[in-house]
């Protein structure tokens, strides 16, 4: 496993092969093989661009929704969590430590339409006793990518 | 009507030129559209914990002079510092003195050393001040031509063949800005075979000393055997962390020369700035990481960046420490100078001719990978496109 080219990927997916290969010192046949072993192993499970959506009107709103669940015996969360997951509007699932047991990153197109996925979808399933839904308001920050205030190169000609 | 002509002094006004990285730098500023790999200060922002701590020393209303020799604490840290990066043993009372950059520190060690008519040794392509700052101190700067084929490293020979009764001072100034130079154990090892048995001093400008690649790190000189009681090291904050706008820098020595740069210090500086001090000791305890990460971006830029060049068949030695390309423009047929501003006017990409770094730079330019590598490849390519034209 070369780290280094997750590390690089991982900063930037559009990297080409030839690159990568004169970032790390490695020969292109090196580099794909790296890269192939890395998705063949689920390392690397996919490769999509950092969009600040909020240039867009009406683009789409998500919410921060707090579930908790009762555990399955011999299942625990997985089964809940696995079958949420599955769901389009669910951006992500995640087991949590602390007053709450699985955060649900849900989008659409309206705050109605992810208020009533989560009390039409969510709430009703048995296992899970609460939910609370926080909307984002705005994005400051996304997949370390600062979306606003970036900072320009204010480096003038000073330097010897 | 007052004739400043008369006024001025002669050496200052006459003697000493406007460093020449600038000549291009302000047409750059004019035109619209110009990419620049000029700029020799790093592009990362100060990590937020160490700008944190400076906020909060002026929360705190740490808003004082400090000892001219800086705050204690971070010559603890500085001391702490250069034992566990280089095997350099300082004692924070006495050897470590506090400055405004490194730049205050090379004229002050300058200034304490040279008397007039001293000859220092100044090895080139090489950073701007040291031959107008020893001017200022009264010294000869004697020049040596550093050789592309050595990899820009200096020998033993080219050394001694400098050397005379009057020789009071070498300028050390490894890894090198603009070339990129590193010098390894064994170079060093017979450095200080030339100068063990001397009264010459050694001022040697580490400042780039954590910015290193490849297997071997930095090696100072003064860690060499006997080297220790002839060696000032500079060191400082701005390249190591991206720091450059706090003004922060030190010197270390023995303590009698200390004694003496600190004299200096005290009447024209006073004391460096407070807030950087603080801000200084955070980046020396919990900065380590910060370094690692930045030293494997430059890593990859450096990489893209000698590639480039070479594709587009430009000789270009493998850089080995600091943040700077400095390859050879011979396949354009052009003198440094002609090269920068042609290239300017025709592809809007400013870079410094070489010869700004002395005479022997000429033939170069110096390219710094301070900049995102989508910056570099456009530079690239673009430098690419004026080479065909030209053709
Ligand atoms: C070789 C070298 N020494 C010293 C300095 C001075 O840096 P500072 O005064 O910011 O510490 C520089 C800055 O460009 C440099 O390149």
């Amino acid at each position: 496993m070369n780290i280094q080219i997750l590390n690089l990927l991982a900063k930037n997916a559009r990297y080409t092969v030839s690159d990568l290969a004169v970032m790390t010192g490695l020969d292109e046949a090196e580099v794909e093989a790296n890269i192939k072993e890395l998705e063949v192993a689920g390392l690397i499970r996919g490769y999509k661009a950092v969009i600040d959506w909020e240039r867009l009107d009406n683009a789409y709103v998500s919410a921060v929704i707090e579930l908790k669940v009762v555990p399955q015996d011999e299942y625990g969360f997985e089964k809940v969590a696995e079958n949420i997951m599955k769901y389009n509007e669910v951006e992500s699932v995640y087991l949590m430590s602390g007053t709450y047991d699985l955060c649900v990153i849900v989008k659409g197109k309206t705050f109605h339409e992810v208020a009533m996925f989560v009390a039409k979808e969510l709430a009703t399933k048995h296992e899970i006793t609460s939910t609370a839904t926080h909307f984002v308001l705005r994005r400051y920050k996304e997949l370390d990518v600062e979306l606003v205030n970036t900072e320009k190169d204010e480096r003038g000609a000073y330097s010897l | 009507m007052i004739d400043y002509t008369k006024v001025l002094s002669r050496m200052v006004s006459q003697d000493i030129k406007p460093s020449g990285i600038r000549k291009y730098f302000d047409i750059a500023e004019s035109m619209e559209g110009v990419i620049s790999l000029g700029v020799g200060e790093p592009d990362f922002p100060t990590p937020w914990h160490i700008k944190s701590a400076g906020i909060q020393s002026l929360e705190q209303s740490k808003t004082k002079y400090t000892a001219n020799a800086g705050l204690l604490a971070l010559r603890g840290e500085i001391s702490k510092f250069l034992s566990r990066k280089y095997g350099l043993e300082y004692q924070p009372k006495g050897e470590v003195l506090v400055t405004v950059g490194g730049s205050e520190g090379i004229d002050n060690a300058i200034r304490a050393i040279v008397s007039r008519g001293d000859e220092v040794i100044i090895p080139q392509p090489s950073f701007v001040c040291y031959e107008p700052l020893v001017r200022l101190a009264g010294g000869v700067p004697v020049i040596i031509d550093l050789k592309a084929e050595n990899e820009f490293r200096l020998t033993a020979a080219e050394l001694r063949e400098k050397i005379t009764d009057k020789t009071k001072m070498l300028i050390f100034p490894f890894p090198c800005n603009p070339t990129g130079a590193i010098m390894e154990r064994e170079d060093l090892e017979a450095i200080a075979e030339v100068l063990r048995e001397t009264n010459i001093v050694v001022l040697s400008d580490e400042i780039y000393s954590e910015l290193t690649y490849g297997e071997s790190t930095h090696v100072s000189i003064a860690s060499i055997d006997g080297m220790w009681e002839r060696t000032i090291v500079i060191n400082g904050f701005s390249k190591t962390y991206s720091m450059t706008g706090w003004r922060l820098g030190y010197v270390c020595a023995p303590a009698p020369i200390i004694e003496q740069i600190t004299k200096i210090h005290q009447f024209a500086i006073m004391s460096a700035p407070t807030t950087a001090q603080y801000a200084a000791i955070e980046a020396l305890k919990n900065g380590d990481s910060d370094i690692e990460r930045m030293k494997a971006e430059y890593d990859v830029r450096r990489r893209i960046m000698v590639n480039g060049f070479r594709k587009l068949g430009m000789d270009c030695f493998e850089p080995r420490g600091a943040f700077y390309t400095f390859p050879s423009i011979k396949v354009s047929g052009l003198s440094s100078d002609d090269f920068c501003e042609q290239l300017l006017y025709s592809q809007k990409v400013a870079v410094v001719p070489g010869n700004a770094f002395g005479a022997s730079g000429e033939g170069f330019i110096r390219a710094s990978y301070c900049y995102s590598t989508d910056h570099i490849k456009e530079a690239i390519d673009r430098i690419g496109k004026f080479l065909k034209e030209i053709k």
